[in-house]
């Protein structure tokens, strides 16, 4: 297991944990959301292949009503 | 909704109320010259009649984390048809030009993937402090200079002043956005004058520069006014989405801009001290007290 830090938040994962693994068990439909990992932007076609390792910091966000 | 079928209904040609139908911000074309905000609604689909009755084609949204616990499954984007609005990312909740940068490349790539044309703009928001909501001066320059290096086409909310105005139009903000008052308060306009120095700064050697009056707005006749004014657009969220009835006074801001936007092309009357009469001197059969 590693620890990574999910939307300010620390979590323990498997190992070798992708980016689509982290989204998909954590329910969040990539369709909506954008993905920084470590203060740089993730493009969506990199979420399969990008392995989260110890310490990373990623952040997932999405749309919300706003002014 | 019954309000819909009002009978004040208008013909599609003053659909954005006046004759040069269309508000163009850098590359940008909206049909209606009312951006409106989707937050603050007691329901999504409140939301969704409120932005329908509005008569706008453009929306404001803002940049959050993604819940991890308790999530509605429902997603602001299932409200609203991005056929018809073109989304505004804005960097609301931002206090320096480096969270504002990073919020707004987050935006763009959120809107990107959805293949909305609002990915290449931001509404630039940097704000000095929570209480007040005034936009960090400083901050909001540096941020707007950062983004328009990396081709964002940015719309700058900013004070009244004249001033901090034609100094982010200079660092090549496509729109700037004065506030009328402070985000939410319902003030209104306050400083009237201030707005039309900015405007004859901003517009001196471009006419069609777009200047949208952001923030402020209490009701209909405030969204008028920034209109007489000479304003080409405003920006509102909170005078809809926390009235009694949002969806009526959506629809009330749709006429208020199409009322102002009318009056301020057909030019009003000069004020003057004494009145003068409507009805003809010549022909009165009464006699005048003096």
């Amino acid at each position: 297991m590693i620890t990574i830090e999910f939307n300010g938040e620390k979590r323990q994962i498997d190992e070798k944990s992708t980016i689509v693994d982290l989204l998909r068990s954590s329910k969040v439909e990539s369709r909506f959301c954008a993905v920084e990992l470590n203060l740089e932007i993730v493009s969506k076609e990199r979420y399969e292949t990008t392995c989260l390792v110890n310490d990373d910091k990623i952040e997932v966000v999405t749309l919300v009503g706003g002014g | 909704m019954v309000v819909a079928d009002m009978p004040l209904v208008t013909t599609p040609s003053f659909s954005s109320g006046g004759d040069d139908e269309t508000l163009k911000i850098g590359t940008h074309v909206l049909r209606s010259r009312l951006i409106v905000g989707t937050g603050k609604y007691d329901t999504l689909q409140l939301m969704k009649e409120s932005l329908d009755a509005s008569g706008s084609d453009c929306v404001t949204v803002a940049v959050r984390r993604e819940k991890l616990y308790d999530r509605e499954g429902k997603n602001l984007l299932d409200y609203i048809d991005l056929a018809r609005f073109t989304l505004l990312p804005n960097t609301a909740g931002c206090y320096n030009a480096i969270d504002a940068v990073r919020v707004a490349r987050l935006g763009r790539e959120i809107l990107k993937s959805l293949e909305n044309p609002g990915a290449d703009w931001v509404k630039l928001e940097v704000l000095g402090d929570s209480k007040s909501m005034l936009p960090d001066p400083i901050a909001t320059l540096e941020a707007c200079k950062r983004l328009v290096d990396e081709a964002f086409q940015v719309l700058c909310y900013t004070s009244d002043d004249p001033i901090m105005a034609v100094r982010l139009k200079a660092a090549g903000a496509v729109s700037v956005m004065p506030a009328g008052s402070p985000i939410g308060s319902g003030q209104g306009i306050l400083n009237p004058n201030n707005l039309r120095i900015i405007l004859e700064y901003l517009k001196s050697d471009d006419p069609t520069y777009p200047v949208i009056v952001d923030a402020g707005v209490g009701t209909a006749s405030d969204v008028s006014m920034a209109f007489e004014l000479g304003a080409d657009g405003v920006l509102l969220n909170t005078a809809i989405a926390h009235a009694r009835k949002p969806v009526s006074m959506a629809l009330a801001m749709k006429h208020a801009t199409i009322a102002g936007r009318l009056a301020h092309q057909a030019g009003r009357i000069p004020r003057r001290l004494y009145a003068t009469a409507s009805s003809p001197e010549e022909g009165l059969i009464t006699s005048r007290p003096w």
